[in-house]
């Protein structure tokens, strides 16, 4: 075997360039609505023990509508994408609203492509391809369970 | 360098030559002779031993018997009956916590550990000075990554009950001074525990010349089957640990209102041994005796020095501890800000097996100031295009997640 390193790695695999596209990376690198809020109406937190991913949900309501929404958290870019997309896509929603679209969410990752064309899901639609790797499905729920419990923790 | 033992000799290996297999740290791959020896066991000598009356009985009965006393001799120890099964490296560590520990760890007695132990040899303890009124220690690492000896001799003293330590890391790869540290433990009476789950399939060991009182090991780390692990231990302190689990095999008489205990190592192996295992995993020591664990140990250099110095020559991969002629076959790494898991599933997908995330090392994640880091590590069967393969994989992550991470 040549000692020598090869200039660069071969292609990646078509699943994965659609997967690790530019709109995943910039919300990995740049999270939208990144931060906490000092009163919120729920506060959660979860964590996946396995891998050490971990997300922190702040919501504040008016009534039933999404006012504020904050996260923090770390792990990978596919757990920290979709809690940034997922508070861009509650912003201004009602319960039910969030409920639908959550739904939707978990559908897409479990495979039907009819909801990875879905136009409700908007940008997260760029995490369709996670639908392929399953054992990262817990990555890309990670923000969408924290989110059902802090929606059914409010009642 | 070529591979040690070919992989031909592995059949999960054979089968699927594109897989590049760098996770023998978690679990190694068996080899044909291990596979074998299971089966010809179950197939031939299969019967509960000690119990029946009867010739395939006996016959498993000394099949299970011999598979001990070709372990013991694997490991350096002489007195086989010193060699306790279990289910692994966990399962020996507890027994030797909630045994030991017990009866020997009281209230404002202290009890050390290293902040870079697998939860394995952490948790068993924290959790025995909780319910003990103990003091849990933790000795922290020198910058080249062992126990920091000066540390831990300040650390000890008449109150230290038990010191309990890693031969080999699972997350740096770096190795500690054994016998060293069983010298310090003993200068304040108090016992010397090595986990050796990274250590045993790594290194030659010579158990009675180390020097600690019990040596823990996982036989799927060294090529055995799952499910099999030895406590070697000295007969002087096993003679005087109460059982650890109660039921068949581990008694010698049931009164109403007592009983009295088997001897060594029975006291310790409650119920239905596993066989089978035990005699898989003597299948495995033969394998690697007729090798040489010299010869694993260098061969797992050689690697470990190639793919320690063709990662840490790519821009933005960080490799943690020490120099690669002072680790074992292991090397933990991140690049730029690619997180270990996305790393772990693009090399997935060109077939490139590590492990990403806290290693169940989650205290000494903390020291290092990550959350996770990649993972790769290497066995007998390992060649120098696994390492290419890993290279180009890390390269094709860079590139994938941009040039420009921070
Ligand atoms: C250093 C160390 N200790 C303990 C263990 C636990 O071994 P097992 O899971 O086989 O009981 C491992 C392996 O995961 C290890 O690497």
């Amino acid at each position: 075997m040549p000692p020598s390193d090869p200039g660069g790695g071969d292609a990646p695999a078509p699943h994965l360039s659609a997967l690790y596209q530019e709109v995943i990376l910039d919300h990995y690198r740049r999270p939208r609505n990144r931060g906490t809020l000092e009163h919120p109406d729920v506060a959660v937190a979860k964590k996946n023990p396995l891998c050490g991913d971990e997300i922190h949900l702040h919501l504040a309501f008016d009534g039933d509508r999404v006012r504020e929404v904050r996260f923090t958290g770390q792990g990978c870019a596919i757990s920290q994408a979709s809690a940034s997309m997922m508070t861009q896509a509650l912003a201004g929603k009602t319960a039910a609203e969030i409920g639908a679209v959550a739904r939707r969410f978990s559908e897409m990752v479990a495979g039907d492509p009819a909801a990875a064309r879905d136009a409700a899901l908007g940008e997260l639609r760029a995490l369709a391809g996670v639908a392929k790797i399953p054992v990262r499905h817990p990555c890309a729920l990670l923000a969408w369970n924290a989110l059902a419990e802090a929606l059914s923790t409010r009642g | 360098m070529s591979a040690l033992i070919d992989r031909d000799e592995f059949p999960l290996l054979a089968r699927a030559p594109e897989l590049v297999y760098l996770d023998s740290a978690a679990t190694t791959q068996k080899p044909r002779a291990v596979l074998d020896a299971l089966r010809a066991y179950y197939e031939h000598d299969n019967a509960n031993p000690h119990r029946g009356a009867y010739a395939l009985s006996a016959r498993a009965t000394e099949r299970y018997r011999a598979a001990r006393e070709r372990i013991a001799r694997f490991f350096g120890l002489a007195d086989a009956d010193c060699a306790i099964f279990t289910r692994g490296t966990t399962e020996a560590l507890n027994l030797v916590a909630a045994s030991w520990g017990r009866a020997n760890v009281g209230a404002g007695d202290e009890i050390v550990v290293s902040g870079a132990e697998h939860h394995a040899n952490f948790v068993p303890w924290q959790q025995l000075a909780l319910e003990r009124g103990a003091r849990f220690r933790i000795c922290e690492l020198a910058p080249d990554g062992r126990i920091d000896l000066d540390q831990l001799r300040a650390m000890l003293g008449p109150r230290t009950k038990v010191v309990a330590f890693h031969h080999v890391s699972n997350v740096l790869g770096t190795i500690n001074p054994v016998r060293e540290i069983a010298e310090l433990a003993h200068g304040v009476g108090a016992l010397a525990v090595c986990d050796g789950a990274q250590g045993a399939p790594h290194l030659p060991v010579a158990f009675d010349q180390l020097g600690v009182d019990f040596y823990a090991l996982s036989g799927h780390k060294m090529l055995g089957p799952m499910g099999i692990g030895v406590l070697l231990g000295r007969r002087e302190v096993l003679e005087r640990m109460p059982p650890y689990m109660m039921g068949g095999d581990m008694i010698e008489f049931v009164h109403d209102d007592r009983s009295t205990w088997n001897v060594l190592p029975h006291k310790l192996e409650a119920g239905t041994p596993n066989v089978g295992d035990a005699v898989g995993l003597a299948a495995a020591a033969e394998l690697l005796d007729a090798i040489g664990m010299d010869r694993v140990r260098a061969h797992e250099q050689a690697l470990v020095r190639t793919a320690y110095e063709r990662l840490s020559a790519i821009e933005g991969v960080h490799v943690y501890g020490p120099a690669p002629d002072a680790r074992s076959g292991v090397v933990s790494f991140t690049v730029g800000d690619v997180h270990p898991h996305d790393l772990a599933t693009i090399l997935d997908a060109r077939q490139v097996c590590i492990r990403a995330g806290h290693h169940c090392a989650q205290p000494l994640m903390r020291r290092l100031g990550v959350a996770a880091t990649a993972r790769a590590s290497f066995y007998v069967y390992n060649d120098e295009s696994d390492i290419d393969a890993l290279v180009a994989g890390v390269r094709t992550a860079k590139e994938l997640f941009g040039h420009a991470t921070v």
